[in-house]
């Protein structure tokens, strides 16, 4: 099974990053995958929590969306939407918040709201949902967007949920739990963020990716780490894992 | 029988007025699909209609022209796109402009539960960082008198009338829910008047048996409305899954307006009632969706 998809290689690379015993709380789409694949394998022990109040879920099947009964089934605790936001997100209890978005800038800010203006849309996109605040109170951030200059632009035409938010960390003024965006894994490679200018680096590129390509699909003059690593391909295992038992359909591995 | 059994026709006619803020809540589980589609047949206007997630029933509502203006925090078609009705009404003005007032998630539940608490507002840890305030001018900021920290408000939300699918309710209206509960409690308990669509009508012993699961208490109810299916294409546990196909299908079906408005056509505007929907869906469709049994184990209550 040497043949995968761009998908394939973020939800594997993702799932990587997930320790077991970890607290996290689940998007939908890629993450979803991750975090189960995860589960999967090195963490038997990660605790998925999802916005609509199921805790300690262990889906039997790829939940389409974030409110799907499978979650709740088995789950450890199920708990009223007041609760989760409350008690578990802005209690700190959260390790590790997922966000995807139409928009990343080189900060980690997210755009999941609206393309063009906001009072006349060129393109309306659903919303924060639980984002903005997931952004702001999970200790760590990890971001699984597809890659092109039009999501990657210069300037992002909507700030949903805040990242480093610019070049000296407004963040800090903020007095936010979280600590901010730790990892952007795109169709392309791997981003962490300069600790001093706050700034996405490339720090990982996927097996038959140049750094060439990763500049031609993203809209400023991205840091590039030197030399970047090669990300480790899916294992046969974690691409069994995925395509038989996680994604069978492929809903959200197209 | 109470006098508060009726049908969903009398409920949302006695209870829905034009120009009325409406909330029909559930979190993906229980969304009330019937009292939606009950609105749209009986043409009610100028609703502010209130939801986190408006889902595939609210663009249905948006597209059939009762709706003045929405407010959300996540407008899409979960784990599949977007929603066609409210875009074209966002973006076209189709076929109305659509009046949007947005926040995140937890900004609409501390809406509810400033509401359901009788405060004028709540505060809470969010929105900094974020355009969502310079869009909406309702999201403020205080100080904290105790430790001079910020945080964001925002204003109680106050529905004229709640609309809450539960899996079983007695003929007073003490409603039990299991499974995902959203903010169903909150937005009942903020709300002027409530209305209980329920999959089943139980004796009121049965309820007393297991109160930890009443979640909404018929001294709130105003309306008991007895629905099986009610919350078709969303799900009711032990009861029916989620048609995940259809969700996926809708994409389709509501890309244009044309596609959107034959679906009306047929399945609302076309059908006197849900019975009617759950015969023209068929037996064997229905079957496809029913529960599997997993029931829980049970607890004394006894002292």
């Amino acid at each position: 099974m040497a043949d995968y998809t761009p998908s394939e290689m973020m939800v594997a690379r993702a799932a990587r990053e997930l320790k077991n015993g970890e607290v996290v709380f689940v998007g939908i789409g890629l993450p979803n995958v991750a975090c189960n694949l995860a589960r999967r394998l090195q963490a038997p022990g990660l605790v998925l929590i999802y916005e609509s109040g199921a805790v300690g879920c262990v889906p039997d099947r790829l939940p389409l969306s974030i409110g799907d009964p499978c979650l709740a089934t088995d789950s450890i605790s199920v708990c009223s939407m007041v609760e989760v936001f409350n008690y578990y997100l802005q209690g700190g209890l959260i390790d590790v918040g997922f966000l995807g978005g139409a928009q990343v800038d080189r900060f980690g800010n997210i755009n999941s709201t609206v393309i063009g203006d906001y009072d006349r849309p060129k393109v309306r996109l659903p919303g924060s949902g639980g984002a903005c605040e997931i952004a702001i109170h999970a200790k760590k951030i990890i971001m699984v967007p597809k890659q092109s200059p039009k999501s990657f632009p210069e300037k992002i035409d909507f700030v949903t949920s805040p990242g480093f938010i610019d070049e000296v960390n407004s963040r800090r003024n903020f007095g936010f739990p979280g600590k901010g965006p730790s990892l952007v894994i795109t169709d392309f490679g791997v981003y962490g963020f300069n600790k001093n200018t706050y700034e996405m680096i490339l720090q990982e590129i996927y097996p038959g990716v140049t750094v060439r390509d990763v500049k031609a699909n993203i809209g400023w003059d991205v840091k590039v780490s030197r030399p970047p690593k090669t990300t480790v391909p899916p294992t046969d295992e974690e691409l069994r894992i995925i395509r038989q038992d996680l994604d069978p359909a492929r809903i959200h591995l197209r | 029988m109470s006098g508060k059994v009726m049908t969903m026709a009398q409920a949302v006619g006695e209870f829905v007025r034009d120009g009325d803020t409406v909330v029909i809540e559930g979190f993906t589980h229980l969304i009330c699909f019937a009292a939606g589609h009950e609105i749209i047949r009986q043409k009610k206007c100028d609703l502010v209609a209130c939801r986190l997630t408006p889902d595939l029933i609210y663009d249905q509502m948006v597209a059939a022209g009762c709706v003045r203006k929405l407010v959300f925090s996540w407008a899409g078609n979960p784990g599949v796109g977007s929603l066609f009705g409210l875009r074209r009404a966002v973006e076209e003005g189709l076929p109305r402009k659509g009046e949007i007032e947005e926040y995140s998630h937890f900004g609409m539940v501390a809406r509810f539960m400033a509401g359901a608490s009788n405060l004028p507002f709540m505060h809470l840890k969010t929105f900094e960082g974020s355009d969502l305030p310079k869009k909406n001018k309702n999201i403020k900021f205080v100080r904290c008198p105790y430790t001079g920290k910020r945080y964001a408000t925002v204003p109680a939300l106050n529905p004229d009338v709640a609309i809450i699918h539960v899996q079983r309710t007695d003929e007073e209206g003490n409603g039990q829910i299991w499974g995902l509960m959203g903010v169903q409690r909150e937005a009942a308990f903020a709300a002027k008047k409530v209305v209980i669509v329920a999959e089943e009508i139980v004796p009121g012993d049965v309820i007393r048996a297991d109160p930890n699961r009443t979640l909404i208490p018929g001294l709130i109810v105003d309306a008991v409305v007895i629905e099986p299916f009610a919350a078709h294409p969303s799900y009711a546990l032990g009861y029916y899954d989620r048609d995940n196909d259809f969700y996926v299908e809708w994409a389709k079906v509501s890309k244009d307006k044309a596609g959107m408005d034959r679906y009306l056509a047929e399945w609302v505007y076309g059908l006197p009632g849900r019975r009617e929907y759950r015969e023209k869906l068929g037996a064997e469709y229905l079957k496809k969706l029913e529960a599997d049994s997993r029931p829980s184990g049970s607890v004394n209550y006894g002292f």
